[in-house]
């Protein structure tokens, strides 16, 4: 590696400036808010945790994962996600706690990436996890809640595609009854990959009724969600159990999601594929604004609390802040609070002391700065909305 | 991203005039200037819709940012860019073959073997797939003059009618796949606006079924 530059920092890392910063902090108040008034109790977790416990359980590829080793020489990778250290937490340390529990967090994440710009390698999210409920019910609760979070945010047109990982695998065995083709389909929708899709089903030679299904199966994502449900009622009517039981659990959650008024914003598809592999049911991605990646993601993991001992099921999403931020309306933007400046001489330090004192505790941000400790006083005080000089002998206070 | 407007990347050069007359069989009306303006970006009047002219390599990337809300690109390009975007439809236009070719004596005058190439990722693929190493060697164009002048014992490249290697005196060694023009969609797109985008889609699967049928 060549020697890095004076004012360079590692790959895909980079500063936040106060303007950039405030938008965050903003976004982070609102964002907990909803999750606090929806009841979700706030949890930390360390930024480094083991490579062979969380680094293994989080399904996120080697090659992104940021991984050395800590003092006594154990590998020890920087936190990808934080639904696996949460489902530690609740697999551990809340143990007792009755089920459900409703947890959430901010922090920020690390992945490595070896992209160009707009893939930063850390980024704030977001994000709440319901663990316990096995019902279409959580599921809704925080599809709903996300949206609710994504809208308060200030961001526009928000629409959410829902799919059904556990539908999909029992779906695509059912018909190739082969684990690895179901991998290798699987690999191709996650690519979004439509063209090679069919070609592979074409490929494998199975019977016409068999390769019209996949075909059916991968044009579903076209219909509106009326329509998709009766394709896919089609489909599981000559399926196996389990496909029909995911089916039913697809109307329901369709179902509630009307109750709920959210239907207009749901983008059912069940080609749907993610790239976490520990997800088992429901799925979903959430868009909005002007931007052109998803700014949430989130779905069911049943399966990962049992890799700590505690065999329980789970649901959640995280809300990516680096992604929102450019997503969300200008104008929900708050303007920067002005500040005054308080110059000063040694004279009149206790006068201006004193006064500086009373406008903060009035709720104004105020500057209090010597004279002497200035090098350009007038490119200094072109910063604040107002300044009060305490300077000549009598004390005058000169408002500009 | 405006709401109401789809914007188009499409490919200047070697596509451009078989994308613009599958366009026009799909009953998209573009002017008669539109194959011979300088102009990147072209609005087209009383219809949603924006094109935008861009390099074939970079089609994938304005589509995977949602400066374009879809694009025509070939399956090279995508390959070599692995851009997270919907591939939806193969439009069965500009197509060609991937291959490795070099001079007829096979014989390597270099002590590995080495291959120039625009498709670096694609090329290192397929020999890492088959457990041959191979030195790869990126160019940006002329590939063919690399086995002749001694730079390569051999190129991956595309390769349509075959008449650029056998001008050069090149022959092919191998066929790794098949490459036709596909539509690509941005994610976000999809589903902001996936009434105007499906509509897209099935104009151009009609048109598409109908070309196949011509050309049989």
């Amino acid at each position: 590696m060549t020697q890095p530059y004076m004012f360079e920092k590692p790959l895909g890392l980079r500063d936040t400036l106060p303007d950039a910063q405030r938008e965050i902090a903003r976004l982070e108040s609102v964002l907990q808010q909803e999750l606090s008034r929806w009841g979700y109790d706030f949890i930390q977790t360390p930024a480094l945790e083991y490579a062979e416990t969380i680094g293994r359980a989080s399904a996120i590829e080697d090659s992104e994962l940021f991984k050395f080793l800590d003092a006594e020489g154990h590998p020890v990778v920087l936190r990808p996600d934080m639904t696996t250290p949460i489902a530690r937490i609740a697999a551990s340390s809340l143990r007792q706690k009755p089920l459900p529990m409703r947890l959430a967090y901010t922090a920020a994440l690390y992945r490595s990436q070896r992209k160009e710009g707009g893939h930063p390698s850390e980024f704030e999210q977001a994000g709440a996890e319901l663990i316990g409920d096995a019902t279409p019910y959580a599921d809704v609760e925080v599809i709903s809640l996300m949206i609710s979070m994504l809208d308060k945010a200030g961001l526009d047109s928000i629409r959410v595609a829902v799919g059904h990982v556990g539908f999909v695998n029992a779906f695509l065995y059912d018909i190739v009854k082969d684990k690895e083709t179901v991998r290798k389909l699987r690999y191709l929708l996650y690519n979004k990959n439509d063209v090679g899709f069919r070609e592979f089903v074409a490929s494998l030679h199975l019977p016409a009724r068999s390769t019209e299904q996949l075909n059916t199966f991968i044009d579903s994502r076209r219909l509106d969600n009326g329509e998709t449900l009766d394709c896919l009622e089609r489909l599981a009517r000559e399926s196996a159990t389990p496909v029909h039981s995911y089916y039913h659990n697809i109307v329901e959650l369709v179902h509630l999601l009307k109750i709920d008024h959210l239907d207009g914003k749901i983008d059912l598809d069940m080609t749907l594929v993610p790239h976490l592999s520990y997800y088992t049911g429901f799925v979903f991605q959430g868009f909005g604004g002007g931007l052109g990646f998803e700014v949430a993601s989130g779905g069911r993991y049943d399966d990962l609390l049992a890799q700590f001992n505690r065999p329980c099921p789970a649901t959640g999403f995280g809300i990516r802040l680096d992604r929102l931020i450019s997503a969300v309306r200008k104008d929900s933007r708050i303007p920067e609070q002005g500040k005054k400046a308080v110059l000063y001489d040694r004279e009149n330090a206790a006068k201006a002391m004193q006064f500086a004192m009373h406008e903060r505790e009035n709720g104004c941000r105020v500057v209090l700065q010597h004279i002497d400790g200035m090098d350009n006083e007038e490119a200094f005080i072109n910063q604040f909305d107002s300044v009060i000089k305490f300077l000549n002998e009598e004390g005058t206070e000169i408002e500009r | 991203m405006n709401d109401s407007v789809i914007t188009v990347a499409m490919p200047k050069g070697r596509i451009f005039g078989d994308a613009c007359r599958l366009l026009r069989n799909a009953g998209f009306e573009l002017p008669d200037t539109f194959e011979t303006t300088r102009k990147l970006i072209l609005n087209l009047e009383n219809l949603p819709f924006r094109f935008i002219l861009a390099k074939p390599v970079d089609v994938p990337t304005y589509v995977e940012y949602g400066a374009a809300d879809i694009g025509i690109a070939g399956k090279d390009v995508l390959l070599e860019s692995g851009r997270d975007v919907y591939e939806m439809v193969d439009l069965g236009i500009s197509k060609c073959h991937m291959a490795v070719a070099g001079l007829p004596d096979h014989g390597s005058n270099h002590p590995y073997f080495k291959i120039a190439t625009k498709y670096p990722n694609i090329a290192s693929d397929f020999y890492r797939r088959r457990g041959e190493q191979v030195d790869l060697i990126a160019l940006n164009g002329s590939i063919e003059l690399a086995p002749i002048v001694g730079l390569a014992d051999a190129i991956v490249d595309i390769v349509s009618t075959g008449q650029t290697l056998r001008a050069n005196g090149l022959v092919e060694y191998d066929r790794l796949m098949d490459i036709s023009s596909r539509l690509i969609v941005n994610p976000v797109s999809y589903r902001l606006k996936k009434t105007m985008i499906d509509e897209i889609v099935e104009k151009l699967i009609r048109a598409t079924e109908g070309t196949k049928v011509g050309m049989d």
